[in-house]
């Protein structure tokens, strides 16, 4: 991007070579076998990469969404299972720890989690509530110096591998009563259920979190009791950004391996690139995945900038996933038989990325934000 | 509107459908598992040999009736439905192609379902552009020697009986002919079997030939034919393969509405939504606009009328809704609907491939438009 500055290039190129080093010759065999790259994981945490948002006293790199989505976008581009699992710890429990939790709870779980020590996830969707998260039934009941938590957290990414969990739970009965623990497994504040079987993005665990009547202390709410909604939604925003850096990461690695097999695939005595209907195809995606990273890094600058909206990011959020799952279906196409085939990535990544249309709110979600922030402006 | 023998057809596949095949459908796919079992008893309900004539152990119906067949039961399976539109095409070829020792020799246990047709036209180095496939047929004393190899092989190794596309003579289209391999002849093997996206039931390999002998009684009619009887297969084969891109477009649509009526969410149910009613309205008027071209390409065909630009229309605009609509399911279902437990994910995945196989739908818009050039 024009607007990078030399610090962000410089985080493109370590992100790209270790991507390319680390995740791109795994990441076929982890999608086969339902596995998770630790290895990958823990060299993260080496790089300093797992605290990209958190303060450089705990070990982060006091970094914002730009550069988060630097690293998405890159990861993304040769490991999308990786780099979810890795959104799932930096973005959504390392990055709500530093914005939400007190100084000595940063104190005790940041360093950890930002060296790669520990791995962490969060809780917010449940079986019933989905798109309808406010109106989640996990339950926390202050009982003393400690709560009892009851219910379970379904779709968890990191699950079978976290230590800690960010999560939230229902304080009380009016809809917007939601509170925030931060729980350790081996504490026993949680079980995992067993492992989800997906379409894609099998490469990233995703489990259930359980709580049976789970003693949890008063030292691990976050924040203020009943007062979780509005750091949720705000979390969101920052979530959606940098989950369309994976799409972004997914169609470039489309238009890559579509350019390359143009040129080297022959039919009626041509290369397929001469072909019209093939030239339609790469060009579409190609103009698609550069108006996808602009709109992307423009809408992640001014996030950083301070000029926040869930709105826009609602509609990078729509558009990103929505356009490259359009992209990988055309590199499938494109490929024809060997497309289909599991020797190409290109079929990877198409299910992949279908993930990114639902996770982190589906796209009819954000046509409603988007939708209800329209017309209440006017 | 359904004939009366449709309807009879539809309720029995239904029923075997739902009672034989569903219960290990989410493993089989996982394992990647056809059940020859499940095949044999698709072929006592009469469904393994439908367009072929009674003579030959056929049921003597339509193409019609075959693709209502194939749409009932790709509501279930592609898989399954897929190896019926395959081995149909070859029981198709052997019956308008083959002499009557041929059709005696090889059809009976086909239409019976007891064993399995397979197609050989693609290699490694020829999809699209099949008239320059490389594998040779040399002529022998008695017959002819095979030698080469073909790939993305439906049915292969489950498969007893083979028409193979080989080169005979000169380059190009005119230098290729059909032969009948069964499994087993010496010098024939099956090589790789691919690691696929979907369509995970039904085998596909590679095939290979070294020195393998066919006895010149094998040829289809004569050499130089194979080109011809390829495409007239293909004709009828993209009817197919519409056929059961309408069923797997039916059964997604099937599952979003029901789920979406049951599914509550902000305190009520996801169907009052009205961007969803809206995309299951869409998705409705898509697979209805779809089953009516293929209807029509398969009256058109049963009827001697013939019209290969309807037949690819079928083809593509069937294909194209079962992708758009299975993603669409994908997306009304949620988080569910990208996991295993639920079918949507599965017909997802086989969808895309019917936009690939019997000439990819980018072949299918350059037949339409040589068509359209013709017409003006």
């Amino acid at each position: 991007m024009w607007f990078f500055t030399d610090e962000e290039k410089e985080l493109q190129k370590v992100c790209a070579d270790f991507a390319q080093k680390e995740l791109a010759p795994e990441a076929s065999h982890h999608d086969e076998a339902e596995s998770f790259n630790l290895k990958a994981f823990k060299k993260m945490g080496e790089l300093g990469l797992l605290g990209v948002t958190a303060d450089a006293k705990y070990g982060g790199a006091g970094l914002g969404a730009v550069a988060a989505t630097i690293v998405m976008d890159e990861f993304a581009k040769a490991c999308a299972s990786s780099t979810l699992s890795y959104l799932a710890h930096t973005i959504l429990c390392v990055n709500n720890i530093q914005n939400n939790a007190s100084a000595e709870q940063k104190e005790k779980y940041l360093p950890k989690l930002i060296s790669g020590e520990h791995i962490g996830c969060m809780g917010m969707s449940e079986p019933e509530y989905g798109s309808d998260a406010v109106g989640m039934q996990t339950s926390a009941k202050k009982m003393g110096d400690h709560y009892l938590l009851n219910g379970s957290k379904m779709w968890i990414t990191n699950a079978q591998y976290s230590d800690i969990a960010y999560v939230y739970a229902r304080t009380g009965s009016e809809r917007k009563n939601l509170s925030t623990f931060l729980l350790e497994k081996e504490r026993g504040h949680y079980t995992v259920g067993s492992p989800i079987h997906k379409m894609g993005m099998r490469g990233s665990p995703t489990g259930e979190l359980i709580f049976d009547r789970a003693k949890v202390g008063a030292a691990h709410l976050i924040g203020n009791q009943g007062d979780s909604v509005y750091h949720m939604m705000k979390n969101l925003e920052l979530e959606r950004i940098t989950i369309s850096g994976i799409s972004l990461g997914i169609a470039r690695a489309c238009v890559e391996q579509c350019t390359r097999y143009a040129n080297e695939r022959k039919q009626f005595g041509k290369t397929i690139g001469n072909f019209q209907l093939i030239q339609k195809m790469l060009a579409e995606m190609s103009s698609e995945t550069d108006m996808m990273k602009h709109f992307l890094y423009s809408v992640a600058r001014e996030y950083d900038n301070g000029h926040k909206g869930a709105s826009i990011a609602a509609k990078v959020k729509l558009m990103l996933p929505k356009m490259t799952t359009k992209i990988a279906l055309d590199a499938i196409q494109l490929h024809g038989g060997y497309g289909y085939s599991r020797e190409f990535p290109v079929e990877r990544y198409m299910r992949d990325n279908k993930l990114n249309e639902i996770g982190a709110g589906t796209n009819e979600v954000m046509i409603t934000i988007i939708a209800k922030h329209l017309l209440n402006e006017t | 509107m359904l004939t009366d023998i449709q309807s009879e057809l539809t309720k029995q596949i239904t029923r075997f459908r739902q009672e034989k095949i569903e219960p290990t459908l989410a493993e089989d796919d996982q394992n990647e598992k056809f059940r020859m079992e499940i095949y044999r008893e698709l072929g006592n309900l009469g469904t393994t040999g439908i367009p072929i004539k009674e003579e030959y152990g056929g049921a003597g119906l339509f193409y019609a009736d075959l693709c209502v067949a194939l749409t009932e039961l790709a509501k279930s399976s592609v898989s399954y439905a897929v190896t019926i539109s395959v081995s149909s095409m070859v029981q198709g070829i052997i019956q308008e192609f083959g002499n009557p020792q041929q059709c005696q020799k090889f059809l009976p246990e086909l239409t019976s379902g007891q064993e399995i047709g397979a197609f050989a036209l693609t290699e490694s180095g020829s999809g699209s552009d099949a008239a320059s496939l490389k594998m040779t047929a040399k002529k022998v004393k008695g017959g002819y020697n095979l030698n080469g190899s073909k790939m993305f092989i439906t049915s292969a190794g489950i498969a007893k009986t083979y028409v193979v596309m080989a080169r005979t003579g000169e380059a190009g289209a005119k230098g290729i002919s059909a032969f009948i391999v069964p499994a087993g002849a010496a010098g024939f093997r099956i090589g790789k079997k691919e690691k696929k996206m979907g369509w995970k039931v039904s085998p596909t390999c590679e095939l290979v030939f070294e020195n393998c002998f066919v006895p010149a009684e094998n040829l289809l009619r004569e050499e130089g034919m194979g080109f011809k009887i390829a495409v007239s297969a293909l004709d009828k084969g993209r009817i197919t393969i519409g056929a059961i891109a309408v069923g797997v477009g039916q059964r997604a649509l099937d599952e979003s509405v029901k789920y979406s009526l049951e599914r509550s969410q902000f305190g009520q149910s996801i169907f009052d939504f009205q961007g969803l009613q809206f995309m299951m309205a869409d998705m409705a008027t898509e697979i209805a606009a779809s089953n009516l071209l293929v209807e029509r390409a398969a009256y058109n065909y049963d009827h001697g009328i013939k019209n290969q630009m309807l037949a690819s229309m079928a083809k593509l605009k069937a294909t194209d809704t079962a992708m758009k609509v299975s993603t669409d399911a994908v997306q009304i279902f949620g988080g569910v609907g990208y996991t295993c437990e639920y079918p949507v994910e599965r017909l997802m995945r086989d969808a895309k491939v019917l936009q690939i196989v019997e000439g990819t739908n980018q072949i299918q818009k350059v037949i339409i438009a040589r068509q359209l050039k013709k017409q003006y």
